[in-house]
Formats: structure tokens, sequence, C-alpha cells
């Protein structure tokens, strides 16, 4: 796509609105979007043809539409994060990562769970989407939207984000690829937080390549986020035309030997054996802590959360109660959904001094543990491979209690404890939906997934499958 | 007997600082409501903070400038609590690992213990019109330091003498303008006497309601406690106008601040390489620089204290000394009459060192009498022209030509003839009167000397007419 763009055969705005019809038309079936930008879209578009046409030499991703969550700041463009509480609010500054992707023109702002707390991308205000394979199924979250409009072919790419699974699980329901970044690869100013020291921004595409190119811009220090890496960003197109020969990846056992369903974990062991034939040395390793990691996870994400939404108190964000006294302005003004009310009390309460140490604390040194040991793992391997989520896609009237609901990140978790670069690939189907694998790295070490991910979809066709229901 | 207190105070002072503590909007005062704001300090979401390394600068210098160990890590963290000024719902603190801990400040009853000096962002200010209330961010994430002493204090004018040496610790290391009224430097007090609860006094914000309402408190406890009651612990405030100290909020209203590590940021590293450069930019502080003035100048005690009240005052006595000046007659010129009129003057600016020389050698030469010498002065605050061009304009130097004093003298003693007789017959103080003509004669130019002399001298040649 990008040479044809290269070479003038295709201009920028044919492309564009290719994606902006399919995207409108599909709006009604999956809801993948909560904007349509389609003046915004058009205008970078012919900006960009305009500069090829001049002659100018512009980015590999100049021209190419995008779709981006709707809790990533866009200047002049309505970013809910699919709540009631920023209605109304149109930022004044784009995210950095927007400012990378400056000549990629925007289609729309991708549904979501409200505030990114969700797998489901069931608890938007503005509706739940549905996953391209089954409308009737949950295409995952909290990054739904941005999955499924790449699944639907709607959009070459997105970006989303992960604080707990949010672009990977979602991914592996719509039988994408998602690309979760170590912290501190991508820069966080502009994304909308949830949890602040676990949220990393990442791409959503159909291929481990197109995730390559999206990373190459969207990677890099940023001055503007304290907590960005001040580190050189490596070639990444380099780093996919090596081979997994001198690579050992590790099984965790614990995590296949008790996944809920064995159609997944036998998927993984397949990928196993397919990468161990490209050369690979596969081993089990072991992973026993899935307690721990929800636990602590819930802690830090609430705790994080609550705070980092206590700035919607209902005074400056949506709508305010008018009443006469201060607390009733404060207690009045509910707009939050049920999901966010449950977290905003589990993290209120996780920060409360209580008896001498927060349960907060108590989640950082869970959180530490879990850490050290996958630091430990990464001395003995190169690479994890698990799967991406527990589950399949699950319908949308599946009354999920919470517990259940949050296990569906199980598998993501640890990565965004450790701050680990993580990715999920389509590797098999289980009645006509998608299935999932997860490859994790030691910390910046996104070269070491592009290059299995690579290996691994230049053998195998599951990342060119589309639905049935939307093909091309 | 006065019941004694133990006092604590929580001083929040504003940094000098051209930019916000975690954005780069300017920190100046008086701009128009809402015109120093962006996304950081407004709380947008998604907005980042990213910490200002002059305000680091600065908290630094104050931390060294009041003896205070600094902590080679200290991180931030949010403090969570509701109020409309409050843009993010949490404020941006040093909570568990403060920039820097201890220290003390030198007072004139003696030395006071420092708890903790941390870094902390401003909320915006509330503004109440009547029917509704208006909120100015311009405030919102100014660089204050919070400097909170230990419960070392034990009366109202304890309290206000350790803030006044305090300030003059900040305004010589130029930390903070301190100005109490634009709200640069506050101040919380907490209170209690033996065997009654604590009681904290929020924001007073000027030197005499930190006295006025500690003096209220500690007669209102002991009040309370003599009559058997107990002194709730309670927050509250000082009511200028009833100049009494009322409740703002109840003790069941108690706030939980759930205080979180703040993940946006990384823990502020300060080695010991970055504490011995502040060191060495530190200025020379008033104590020391006191003590100093002794030594080397031969000032009196209390000559150097006064003198070292003000950076600028120090300042300029040492320039007017390398100006050429004596110590002493310099010490005595500042101390006197320049501070006579920087005090009547306000805001006039101080003649230059070199001039201030220049009029004290025209003094010491005797070529200006003191009283000219202080009208000088005057014209040299007044118009900032040199002592030499004011004299030479105005005709004030000492008349010391002997043929014009003869001249002088020999009129007045021709124009009065009788108490020139009465001198002459042994009436001394005649000789006073006639001295007083001539000097009015003179315009209070004559050198009185050589006048006296002069005068002396005539009059022995005088005929005695009997």
């Amino acid at each position: 796509m990008a040479e044809l763009l290269q070479s003038g055969k295709l201009m920028a705005r044919e492309l564009t609105e290719h994606y902006l019809d399919r995207s409108e038309s599909l709006q009604g079936k999956f809801n993948a979007y909560i904007t349509i930008t389609r003046d915004r879209a058009l205008k970078t578009a012919d900006q960009v043809d305009e500069l090829r046409r001049q002659g100018r030499e512009l980015s590999t991703l100049a021209g190419i539409p995008m779709a981006l969550k709707d809790n990533i700041s866009t200047q002049g463009v309505a970013t809910t994060c699919a709540s009631k509480v920023l209605a109304g609010y149109i930022p004044p500054f784009d995210a950095t990562a927007v400012k990378k992707l400056a000549d990629s023109p925007l289609l729309g702002k991708a549904n979501m769970d409200e505030f990114a707390m969700g797998s489901s991308s069931l608890t938007s205000a503005f509706g739940p989407v549905g996953n391209p394979w089954d409308r009737k199924r949950s295409p995952g979250g909290s990054s739904g939207g941005s999955a499924a409009v790449v699944a639907a072919g709607c959009a070459p790419f997105s970006l989303g984000s992960d604080t707990g699974g949010s672009i990977r699980q979602p991914a592996a329901f719509c039988g994408v690829t998602g690309f979760k970044p170590s912290f501190g690869r991508v820069s966080r100013k502009g994304l909308l937080p949830l949890a602040s020291s676990l949220d990393q921004i990442g791409p959503i595409a159909r291929s481990v390549e197109d995730c390559a190119l999206v990373l190459q811009a969207i990677c890099g220090h940023d001055p503007g986020d304290s907590t960005s890496a001040r580190l050189p960003v490596p070639d990444f197109a380099a780093a996919l035309r090596e081979d997994v020969s001198d690579l050992a990846i590790g099984l965790p056992e614990e995590i296949l030997d008790n996944c809920p369903d064995s159609r997944i974990s036998a998927a993984v062991e397949a990928a196993a054996r397919e990468l161990e034939g490209a050369g690979a040395k596969i081993s089990r390793v072991s992973m026993p802590y899935e307690r721990e990691t929800l636990a602590a996870y819930m802690l830090i994400a609430t705790a994080e959360g609550a705070s980092n939404l206590a700035r919607y108190d209902g005074v400056a964000y949506g709508c305010r109660h008018t009443s006469p006294s201060w607390e009733e302005m404060y207690t009045g003004s509910r707009v939050f959904g049920e999901e966010v009310r449950r977290r905003l009390m589990l993290g209120t309460f996780s920060l409360s001094a209580g008896s001498g140490c927060s349960s907060y604390e108590l989640g950082q040194r869970a959180r530490q543990k879990i850490s050290s040991h996958l630091a430990k793992l990464f001395a003995e391997v190169d690479l994890l491979l698990l799967p991406a989520a527990p589950f399949v896609a699950f319908r949308l009237d599946e009354e999920l209690d919470p517990l259940t609901m949050y296990y569906n990140d199980i598998y993501a978790i640890p990565a965004n404890l450790a701050g680990l670069p993580a990715m999920s690939v389509p590797c098999g189907e289980k009645g006509g939906l998608p299935v999932g694998m997860q490859m994790m790295a030691p910390r910046f070490r996104e070269d070491l997934l592009l290059r299995a991910g690579y290996t691994w979809q230049r053998r195998t066709d599951w990342h060119l499958r589309c639905p049935r229901e939307v093909e091309q | 007997m006065k019941a004694e207190g133990v006092i604590g105070l929580e001083v929040h002072v504003q940094l000098l600082t051209k930019e916000k503590l975690f954005c780069t909007c300017p920190t100046d005062f008086g701009a128009g409501a809402n015109t120093r704001v962006c996304p950081v300090c407004l709380g947008l979401p998604g907005s980042l903070p990213v910490l200002n390394p002059e305000a680091v600068t600065v908290a630094l210098r104050a931390a060294l400038a009041l003896g205070c160990t600094v902590n080679n890590i200290s991180r931030f963290d949010r403090k969570h609590y509701f109020y409309p000024d409050l843009p993010k719902g949490y404020q941006i603190t040093q909570h568990q690992h403060p920039l820097a801990q201890g220290g003390r400040v030198d007072t004139p009853f003696g030395s006071v213990d420092l708890d903790r000096l941390h870094l902390e962002e401003d909320a915006g200010k509330l503004m109440h019109t009547g029917e509704s209330t208006l909120i100015d961010f311009n405030r919102s994430g100014l660089p204050l330091v919070e400097i909170v002493t230990g419960p070392c204090l034990t009366s109202a004018s304890q309290a206000r003498a350790f803030l006044e040496s305090l300030r003059q610790v900040l305004l010589y290391a130029n930390i903070s303008d301190c100005r109490m009224e634009e709200g640069s430097l506050r101040c919380d007090a907490n209170i209690s006497l033996r065997g009654g609860g604590r009681t904290e006094i929020k924001n007073l914000n000027s030197f005499k309601a930190v006295e006025r309402s500690l003096e209220f408190e500690i007669a209102r406890q002991s009040r309370m406690l003599a009559q058997g009651e107990t002194v709730p612990v309670q927050t509250l405030r000082w009511d200028e106008t009833q100049a009494r100290t009322v409740p703002m909020r109840p003790k069941e209203m108690a706030l939980d601040y759930r205080y979180l590590l703040e993940p946006d940021l990384l823990p502020l590293v300060i080695d010991a390489e970055i504490v011995d450069r502040a060191r060495e930019d530190l200025p020379e502080l008033p104590r020391p620089r006191a003590a100093r003035f002794i030594k080397e100048y031969g000032l009196s005690p209390q000559n150097a204290a006064v003198l070292t009240l003000t950076r600028e005052m120090a300042d300029c006595f040492e320039q007017v000394v390398a100006a050429g000046a004596a110590p002493r007659p310099a010490a005595n010129l500042l101390q006197g009459e320049v501070s006579r009129l920087i005090n009547q003057g306000g805001k006039q600016s101080l003649p230059s060192p070199h001039s201030l020389a220049e009029l004290l050698a025209l003094q010491e030469q005797g070529s200006i009498s003191v009283t000219a010498a202080k009208e000088v002065l005057a014209q040299m605050f007044a118009s900032g022209q040199s002592a030499d061009s004011i004299l030479s304009r105005n005709s004030l130097s000492q008349l010391s030509d002997r043929h014009a004093l003869e001249n002088l003298a020999q009129a007045v003693i021709a124009n009065n003839p009788n108490p020139v007789a009465d001198y002459l017959g042994g009436k001394k103080q005649a000789f006073g009167y006639l001295m007083g003509l001539a000097m009015k004669e003179s315009g209070g130019r004559a050198n009185p000397g050589l006048l006296k002399e002069i005068m002396v001298q005539l009059l022995t040649k005088q005929p005695i007419n009997k």
C-alpha cells in the first residue's frame, strides 16, 4: 500500500475515501467508532497528495489512514473515553503519538470500554462494539473498537492502549496483530490515563510487518513525558529481516496446563513446534503466580485509576449538579457507568491508609516480585510464548461476573506489571473464532518480538484470514 | 501566669522562578485571570507534569540556606482531596520522601529547629463575587516549598519572630520575594496547650494575623482548659474583622489524602556534586555576615545587625567601604540618614555606593557640613545625581575661604555693636549669638571651626568702649 502511494499509482485521497466509505457503511453493524472524522481525514489526505506531487520526501506511512482509540487526544476532535463525563470535551492539543503520525489521515475515534476499564467494549456509554467475526460477540477490550476496525477492513491500522491486555486481548478476539511496546517506549502525553504506571500506546494492524512500520513512527523519547525512555529507537525493519534460529523460547507450563480452553493451549503448543521448525530452541519454564498477578494488577490499576479520574469531579467536566451545597454538588454529579464506579470504589479503598500499609503498597510489592521473577526467566530464554487470552470471543449477552471478566487479562498482565513489550498474533481458530497467541520479551527488546512474529506470519496464514461477514 | 503553647508552623513559600513547577507557564503576579494557564496547570486529561529544573535549583538553595540535609533521592506524591481550586483532584507534593530534612532558623530568641522542606505545586485561587464563585488558575502550579518547623515555638511573639527571621534568610538568598500580601509567603499554625487538643489555623497571610490568631487561640484554649472543658481537634481560620478564630471543618470531615506515589514523574535525584555547586552559589547569610562585619570592619554588634537586615543594605555598606569610605562613618550614614530616607520614601532607589562614598569624603575633608550633607543626601535620593554635581549646582559646599569669612565676620561685628559690647564686657553668651548671625549670613555654609577662630581674632582687636 505504501509502495503504491509512493509510486503515485494510488492517491491518498482515493485510499482514504475507500476506508471512510467502508467505515461509515459498517458503523451500523459493529458500532466500532464513536466519531468518524471524514473532513479531517480528507484534508490530511489532500495535503499528503499535494506534497507528494511536489516531490517532497514523505514518511512511509504518509497517506495511509488510521483510527485512534478514543482515549488518545486529538486537537479539535472530541475525545470521550467512551464516557458521558467527557461529553463536550475537545482537547486543545494532539497526543505526541498522534503528532508523530500527522501524515496519516484520521478516519475516526474508535469505541472502547469506558475509561478503558473493561475487557469487552461493553461498558462504553456509546453502546457495545460487535466482533467482525460474529457481531453478536464481543471484540474484547478495552481497545475493542481499534481491533474491530482493522479486522473489518475499515482501517489499515489503528492505535490502542494497553494497561492490562487492552491491545492484545481484543487483537486476539478479532484475529489481528496487536503490539504493546515496553513501558517508556511510546510517549503517554495526550493519552487519557487509566493507570499511569501500566499504560502504553501501541499499534493494531493486520500483520507484524505493519505493526513494525507504525512502531517506527511512534516510538522515541518525548521530553513532555518524564517516564518516556531516553533510548535510541532501533531499526525495526532490520529486525524483520532476521530469523529465529538463535532464539530460545520459553513456554510457561502452569499457564498452558491450566488454560481453561484446551484448544487455545493446543494452538500455542503447535505454534511453538512451528517456530522450533524455523530454528528456535523451545523449552518449558515456570510462571507460577496467576493469583498474585490479578490481585496486584487490580490493586494498582484501580488505585491509579481512581486517582487519575479524580479530576472528573462533576465540577469542571460532565454536567454539574446544581445544588446549594458544596457536598451535594460533588456527590450529586453521577455520570460514571457501573464498571467505572466499581473500580473507583476499589481504587479508593486500595489507597486508603487504614492500618498503616495500604493495599496499593501490597500490590506494588507483589508487582516487584513478579517483575524480578520475569527478569530471571529472561536470563534463560529470549522470549516467552503463551496464550493472549484464556477464552475466545464471548457472546455479548453472556452475563460474565466481574471476576471472570477480569480473568480475561490474566496472561497479558505480567507484561504490564514488569513494563515488558508483548504482542498478540493470530495462531488458530475455534468454531470460526480467532485464537491469539502472545509473545513477551525483555524490556526494550521489541525487535525480538518482531523477528519471531514475522517469522511466524511468513510460515502461516492465520493473519490473512478475513471474517466472512465483511469479506472485501 | 500566661499559658505556654506548643506551636509548630507550616510555611508555604513561592519560589522565584520564571516558569511554573510542572509546565512552562510564566509566574508573574497580577496578570489577567486565567491568562497564565496551559493543559498541564489546568489538569486537562492526558496532560503530564514535567519538573522545572529551575525550581529544583531554588528549592535546593532554600534547603542549604536553612541548613537542611538534602536527600539524595526524593519523590513526588499525589495528595487527593476535592476542592474546586484543585483541577486534577490531587496536588503534586512530596510526602514520604521530601527534598530535605532538618535544618534551623536563627532568631533573636534562639534557634528554631525545622522538620522538613519539600517541593509542591500551588492550587488555583477562588474569587467569591457575591452570588457566584469564580476560579483563577494563574496560581495553579506555581512552585512552592513547604517549610515545616518542629513543635518548638511557645508563644505568638516567638512565632512572629521566627517568620521574620525566616523571611530575612529567604530574601537574602533570593529564594522568594516573600510578599505575604501577594500570597508568596503563607503560613498555617498548629497550636495546642498541655492537656488539650491541637487546632490548626489555616491560611494566615500577614505577620500580624499569625501573632494575633495565636494569641487568641492560647487565650481561648487556656480558658477552656481552666473551665475543665476539652479542646477539640479542629481546623480553623482567622477572621480578621471579628478578630477571632472560626472553625472551617469539623473533625468528622477529617480527610484521608490517599497519598499515591506520582507515577507520571521520576524520582528526583540530587547527587553530592549538585549540592556542592549549589552551596558555592549560596550568598553569605545574615548571621555570618554580621559576625564578619564586626571582625573585619570593627563595627558594634548593634551596627552589624542593623546593616545586615537586608542584603541590599549590607551589600551597599561593603561597596561604600570599597569605594574608599571609612567603615564607621559609612555604617552611621547608612543606618541613620540613608535608612530614614528609605523608610520615608518607599520605593526610591538607593544612591550608588560610589556617590555615597564621595559624600562621606567631602564631609571628612570638611568641605561640607553635617547639615548640608543631609540636604545633599536627600537630593541624591530624589534626583539620583552625584554629590559633586548637586554641590556645584546648589552651592552647598562649606565656606572655608579665610578672606571671605573675615569680611563676613567684620560685617556682623560692625552691624551689631550692642552684642559686641556685651561680649567685651564679659557676657560670654553674646559670642554664641554673634556666631549664629554669622552662620546665618553664610547660608549655613561657613566652616564653623574657621569662623569661630576668625570671630575671636576680630573681637579681641575691637576697641573697648566703656
